[in-house]
């Protein structure tokens, strides 16, 4: 009863909605770096929107699956292979035991999430399975997956039951090691960029203000670039340097996911899911809430171009974004024939 | 209570300042707001970060959305905080902690007591009464989890960091970095000048709270021998 790691990939984890309530004890939040995703993933296998899945970056693991299994894949295209059989994104599948998942490299965006139905079954620690690997606790023993692990799955509940009999019922061809279902999410769901300059959402910070004009003109003008020390704790970008119109000692308090710093070096930093949890620098802007998938999805060398809005807008994004999550809820119970009666 | 000064975080946080510079005064209105938020929290409120001279309190913008569209989540939570905290006195004082933690200065657990000393002119005994001589205030806990923010140290001890900083420090390792002091509660990279360190452990993730220490307490460094060192390590496995 169990999933077993057969080569890691290159960084995997496993991840849920972060570990909130604990940053006053300096405890970092983590989490999926694209939240979307991992909801979306979750919804299709029947899972809570807070169960723990599996964050593949860049290149994906192989696993074997040594009981049936109800899985869905959302966010990068990693080419996944399920006994030689290309595995559809953004759908419910069912895999029978014994079966082996292969991802590849990531062909676009960069982070990929495996929602298995039950959720991943790791210690809860702080109200949260998300690993953190700077402090080595949460996740499947504190670290990314390594050769030979083996992680438990929870035990499915009656909507993951239902969904996965749905499956078995509308199955063709019983002879092969997996269904598909014969509906899926449109990848257009998700917002991630059709071209390589993404575009993202930017309030101004609380010392925006303290930033030259020019620096000011070219940070919401022109396109900053990824660069290559960009991990989970942030992404720290090349382009126009910002400068502030006089020296600032700011008094550390706290930042968020999202929030723009800018260090001495006038290179901007934005911080993400393993960020900490106060920071002394500059704070030029924050990312709005429901664009940090689209930061999530990008990776070393590619272009961000920063776009200003108000916090109005941005609060606004998220009520249609929850909308558009809370429809195709709807809509996955209307298909399954039945309202659900809980 | 005074009018008080909000600004947002992104659009899930809200920043409550409550002054300029680092005082004492500050430091009493930021702990009985946060003593208050922990005993009463609002509805919809996500957590609350003390910082020096702030408190960050994070919030669902669903929770507040307002059912017209009109107001913004914002500006609907922000009056709810208010109208919650003007009911409060910061007369309150709260009870305050007061936390030993044994340090043994120098030798293998201080490789740089000698340099700080040498730095200062006093010998590796003053620098250890200087900096276990007095109790240390906890404003925040952040950097890491369970990493104190502690102020007071004497200026006739503060030291400029290392010129390379050390790829990793053990976890408990006692440092000062300029005009702070603070212990390492995990392995970490880190330029401070290690005086010492203790076997207690800064970070429990198994515990709750998971911090040992708390903004708001008082803290001590209590000198302890190495064989003391060791048979307290032995204890705490």
């Amino acid at each position: 009863m169990s999933v077993e790691v057969i080569s890691p990939g290159l960084f995997t984890t496993v991840q849920d909605l972060g570990r909130y309530g604990y940053q006053r004890h300096g405890v970092h939040v983590n989490g999926a770096m694209d939240a979307l995703a991992l909801r979306v993933a979750n919804l299709l296998v029947g899972n809570e929107p807070d169960a723990a899945v599996l964050e593949l970056t860049m290149k994906g693991p192989a696993l074997r699956f040594h009981q049936d299994v109800l899985v869905a894949v959302c966010g990068a295209d990693m080419q996944p292979v399920l006994d030689e059989r290309r595995l559809r994104r953004n759908r419910p599948v069912l895999v029978q035991s014994g079966s082996v998942l292969r991802f590849g490299h990531a062909r676009e965006g960069c982070r990929a999430y495996l929602a298995i139905a039950g959720g991943f079954d790791v210690p809860l620690v702080m109200n949260s399975r998300s690993t953190n690997v700077r402090a080595k606790f949460g996740g499947a023993w504190g670290r990314a997956l390594a050769e030979t692990d083996r992680l438990s799955l929870g035990k499915p509940g009656k909507k993951n039951v239902r969904l996965a009999r749905q499956l078995q019922d509308r199955s063709v061809n019983r002879a092969d090691s997996f269904c598909e279902a014969d509906w899926f999410v449109p990848q257009s769901f998700f917002p991630y960029p059709q071209q390589k300059d993404a575009v993202v959402r930017v309030m101004p910070g609380a010392e925006s203000e303290l930033f030259t004009a020019q620096s000011r003109r070219d940070f919401w003008t022109t396109p900053y670039q990824i660069s290559v020390q960009s991990d989970r704790m942030g992404y720290r970008l090349h382009g126009p340097e910002l400068a502030l119109n006089e020296p600032v000692e700011l008094i550390s308090s706290a930042v968020s996911a999202g929030t723009i710093q800018v260090p001495p070096s006038g290179m901007p930093i934005v911080l993400l899911a393993d960020r900490q949890t106060v920071g002394g620098y500059p704070k030029i802007g924050h990312v709005a809430t429901v664009d940090l998938p689209i930061l999530a999805q990008l990776r070393p060398h590619d272009r961000v171009q920063f776009q200003q809005v108000t916090l109005r807008a941005a609060q606004q994004a998220w009520y249609e974004q929850e909308k558009a999550l809370a429809e195709l809820e709807t809509g996955i119970e209307l298909y399954l024939g039945g309202r659900s009666k809980r | 209570m005074e009018r008080l000064e909000f600004f947002p975080l992104g659009d899930a946080g809200i920043v409550l300042k409550l002054g300029d510079v680092i005082d004492e005064q500050t430091r009493q209105k930021i702990m009985a707001i946060s003593a208050y938020l922990e005993q009463q929290p609002l509805s919809g409120m996500t957590e609350y970060v003390p910082g020096y001279t702030t408190v960050t309190i994070y919030y669902d913008p669903l929770a507040w959305r307002d059912p017209l569209g009109q107001e913004l989540a914002y500006d609907r939570f922000q009056a709810a905080l208010e109208n919650q905290l003007r009911q409060l006195s910061f007369s309150a004082a709260s009870e305050q902690r007061v936390v030993d933690i044994p340090v043994c200065y120098g030798g293998q657990y201080g490789p740089d007591l000698q340099e700080v000393s040498e730095y200062h002119g006093l010998t590796q005994e003053e620098v250890i009464q200087i900096h276990s001589g007095q109790a240390y205030i906890v404003h925040m806990i952040g950097f890491a989890p369970g990493f104190p923010y502690l102020g007071g140290l004497d200026k006739r001890i503060a030291t400029p960091r290392r010129s390379t900083p050390r790829t990793a420090i053990a976890p408990g390792s006692v440092g000062i970095g300029g005009a702070q002091t603070g212990v390492y509660p995990l392995e970490s990279p880190g330029g401070w000048q290690i005086i010492g360190r203790t076997p207690e452990r800064l970070f429990r993730p198994e515990e709750h709270p998971p911090s040992l220490l708390r903004a708001g307490d008082r803290v001590r460094f209590v000198p302890i021998s190495a064989a003391e060192y060791e048979q307290r390590k032995q204890v705490g496995r």
